[in-house]
């Protein structure tokens, strides 16, 4: 397949944001390279600047993580120490790829990444097979629920091409990430360096039916049914131009965060519970009756009623509930640990609220999915379920319905850092027969057992 | 009143966005939540075109009432009378605040010295730097895109500065899913980017979707320029050209608006948006590696004027 760039211009529609997972040395930087390198997104002057700065380290070959690692203390090191945004497009799709780091500092790195994105890619060595770290990524994935994962059984090269080395590993990991609620997952076997099944099916792999990452990647539905999910409003903020032109305009402006909203739907206002109609929908400038999410959008209501920012707007016969209390798994991001009785503030959508964590009642162990109680405290990269109490009710949902209104931060009153990512509800998509591999340790206890 | 606004016909799902709406929307959202959360915000507009499309984008933000910030421009004394003729005309009809921290006064006043190059690009932080803490401006938005450059790829769309303004890489708060978090001292400030995840490309399609009227230099025309560094810069009272250099008139036009010292002009005939989005989706070269010089400078430049407090 050849792009042209004029197709590009022209014909790229819709928006796929996806993240890679995998540490260096199963070639990630190489398919990052070869995925912007095959699609144009690597310009003239980037590449010379990669030569240049290849040939100043004595390296012969233009080394492309150069590209990637945009930051002087990573070039030094040779290390990726932070998630970068890349941007890339072909004739059927711009792609946004959060290009996380597989070193040490991996959950939070990969959290952040895959929080926004509908696909993650995770990366494995063909001589290595699933090991700890591939279980890690695909149990990342699960917890934040991406929709869709492919696996890229990579450096096929090295194992002749064989048939049965692929289906082992694509056998063994569609089972274990079936188990922990991914819903799809799609093999692909890979080379990286020699580009086979990267953007050009292989001539190496005839045995290999299925789409080359870049056809997945251009392939992959972007949106799936709304008419399935809660529809949710978060109000951002209120328009009110009290200007002569528009003297009675009030507005409710803000970004509709799953389902759709109609004109002449009744809506409930949370936590308040008023109930009016919605008489109107300005997207931004055009008048329109329906609109869904992700839709920045302003609503008009037939009632004068108190909403500000931070209320919820939903359909009156699908509202959430309210509560005060909080259960959910969080990723630790911060240096400074989270401790139980610890006061903090807690962002869910637009509303910010002053909580406390009751208790951390238990600390999740990616490598087997084992959970070992109590801990007292989480420190960065840790993933835990946590009980915390907010001063004020939250209409929250469960994240499994809903990534954008069942999840939080957790913030440090003190200096505002960022403390935790919290996912309300359920931790993995299925609560059970998730197989521990050595066996549950600390006698997990299957009641109630949601890791 | 129309029921279905800008669907793709292509996709399967009726309720899948086109990508300039995705863009759109993200923006917007941006746009709200700094109106919600802040006391001071303040936009970075210096006439060229991402700061166009971000006044745009603020205008649809808040429509039908005004847009809730002011505008500052940070000038450097050498910009191109076509792009502060089109501020000026901009801020006026819109009825906004225009703040103006000028380089020039700075060197005048002696605070600041001339380099012996010339460029005034990096001598723009202090003047930013010291109007964001004169009128305590506590978030400042710019119009940087993550696919300009590789330092700004690391950058955040909510990035906190501290009381100096400084940008430390390392120690950025992670940002997860929609949920931006602005918390900050009285003193630090917070710089936002609503265009974060926009390319060149994504900037130009929807100047033309949306009928955004820009600078003419953005449109080839024929201009009085010589060549330095490997690029055309535009002959003018700023120091060019040397003696040694040569003007000459060519058909050019600008990718980006800058300073008239640093900011080069690409050879072009592009005099319409649809000549202008084939040409920029036919180049070879990335916006800044054609136009900036002070980029060149070295493999950090803008890392290092970033963490200095560089927009």
């Amino acid at each position: 397949m050849t792009i042209t760039t004029e197709q590009v211009a022209v014909t790229a529609t819709t928006l796929l944001r996806f993240a890679t997972a995998g540490s260096v040395d199963d070639g990630k930087s190489t398919l990052v390279g070869r995925l912007l390198h095959d699609s144009k997104s690597v310009l003239a002057d980037q590449l010379e600047a990669v030569e240049h700065a290849s040939r100043s380290r004595g390296q012969e070959a233009p080394d492309l993580a150069l590209l990637t690692d945009g930051l002087r203390a990573e070039r030094e090191q040779g290390i990726t120490i932070d998630v970068a945004y890349r941007y890339f497009a072909t004739p059927r799709r711009r792609f946004i790829l959060a290009d996380t780091p597989g070193h040490v500092q991996y959950t939070r790195n990969m959290v952040t990444g895959a929080s926004t994105a509908e696909l993650a890619v995770v990366l494995v060595d063909a001589r290595n097979g699933v090991v700890e770290q591939t279980r890690r990524h695909a149990a990342v994935a699960a917890l934040l629920r991406v929709p869709h994962v492919v696996l890229a059984v990579n450096k096929m090269d090295l194992v002749d091409y064989a048939e049965p080395v692929f289906a082992a590993i694509a056998e063994e990991f569609t089972t274990y990430a079936s188990e922990l609620g991914v819903p799809e997952i799609t093999a692909i076997p890979i080379s990286a360096l020699t580009g086979d099944n990267v953007v050009e099916p292989s001539a190496n792999m005839d045995w290999y039916g299925g789409p080359t990452v870049l056809e997945h990647l251009e392939t992959v539905p972007v949106s799936h049914d709304l008419t399935a999910c809660h529809a949710r409003f978060p109000v951002q903020y209120v328009i009110r131009p009290q200007t002569a032109e528009h003297p009675d305009y009030r507005g409710y402006a803000g970004q509709i965060a799953a389902g759709a909203f109609r004109v002449g739907e009744q809506i409930t206002v949370l936590p308040s519970g008023r109930t009016s109609t919605i008489t109107g929908i300005d997207a931004l400038g055009e008048s329109v009756d329906i609109a869904w999410a992700p839709q920045s959008v302003t609503l008009r209501l037939a009632d004068d009623i108190d909403i500000s920012r931070g209320d919820l707007i939903a359909p009156s016969g699908d509202a959430p509930t309210t509560s005060q209390d909080v259960e959910a798994t969080v990723c630790h991001v911060a240096d400074q640990p989270l401790t139980v009785g610890q006061r903090v503030l807690l962002k869910h959508t637009t509303r910010t609220v002053k909580a406390i964590v009751k208790e951390i009642p238990s600390r999740l162990t990616l490598d087997d999915l084992s959970q070992h109680p109590e801990p007292g405290q989480l420190v960065a990269n840790d993933i835990g379920r946590v009980k915390v109490r907010t001063a004020e009710p939250l209409a929250l949902d469960a994240y499994a319905d809903s990534r954008r209104t069942g999840s939080f931060l957790l913030i440090d009153p003190a200096d505002g850092t960022t403390l935790a990512a919290g996912m309300a509800g359920e931790a993995f998509a299925t609560a059970q027969a998730v197989d521990t591999a050595d066996g549950a340790d600390d006698g997990a206890d299957d009641e109630g057992w949601d890791f | 009143m129309t029921t279905v606004a800008h669907v793709h016909e292509e996709t399967d799902s009726p309720f899948a966005l086109s990508h300039l709406d995705s863009l759109e929307s993200e923006a917007v959202h941006i746009f709200r939540e700094v109106a919600g959360e802040f006391e001071r915000p303040v936009i970075l507009f210096s006439g060229g075109k991402d700061s166009i499309v971000m006044l745009h984008l603020a205008l649809k933000a808040f429509a039908p009432a005004p847009v809730p910030f002011t505008l500052l421009h940070v000038d450097t004394g050498h910009n191109f009378p076509e792009v502060i003729e089109y501020r000026d005309r901009t801020v006026e009809q819109h009825g906004l605040r225009l703040h103006v921290a000028s380089v020039q006064e700075y060197i005048d006043a002696g605070k600041l010295r001339e380099r012996p190059d010339g460029t005034r690009n990096p001598l723009q932080t202090v003047p930013l730097t010291e109007a964001i803490q004169q009128h305590r401006f506590d978030a400042v938005f710019g119009g940087g895109r993550r696919d300009e450059e590789k330092a700004r790829a690391k950058e955040r769309v909510f990035s906190l500065r501290d009381e100096f303004s400084q940008w430390d890489p390392r120690r950025q708060r992670p940002e997860l899913w929609q949920l931006y978090n602005g918390r900050h001292a009285p003193g630090e400030h917070v710089r936002v980017f609503p265009l974060s995840n926009w390319t060149e490309l994504d900037v130009w399609q929807y100047i033309q979707r949306e009928k955004i009227e820009l600078p003419q230099i953005y449109f080839a025309h024929e201009r009085e320029v010589f060549a330095r560094g490997g690029m055309w810069l535009t002959a003018g009272q700023w120091g060019g050209p040397k003696d040694t250099e040569t003007v000459e008139k060519r058909l050019i036009r600008y990718r980006t608006v800058g300073d008239m010292s640093c900011t080069g002009a690409v050879d072009s005939d592009a005099t319409t948006l649809d000549a202008v989005i084939a040409e920029i989706a036919a180049s070879r070269l990335t916006e800044r590696g054609a136009t900036r010089a002070d980029d060149k400078l070295s493999e950090a430049a803008m890392e290092d004027r970033k963490r200095e407090g560089y927009f």
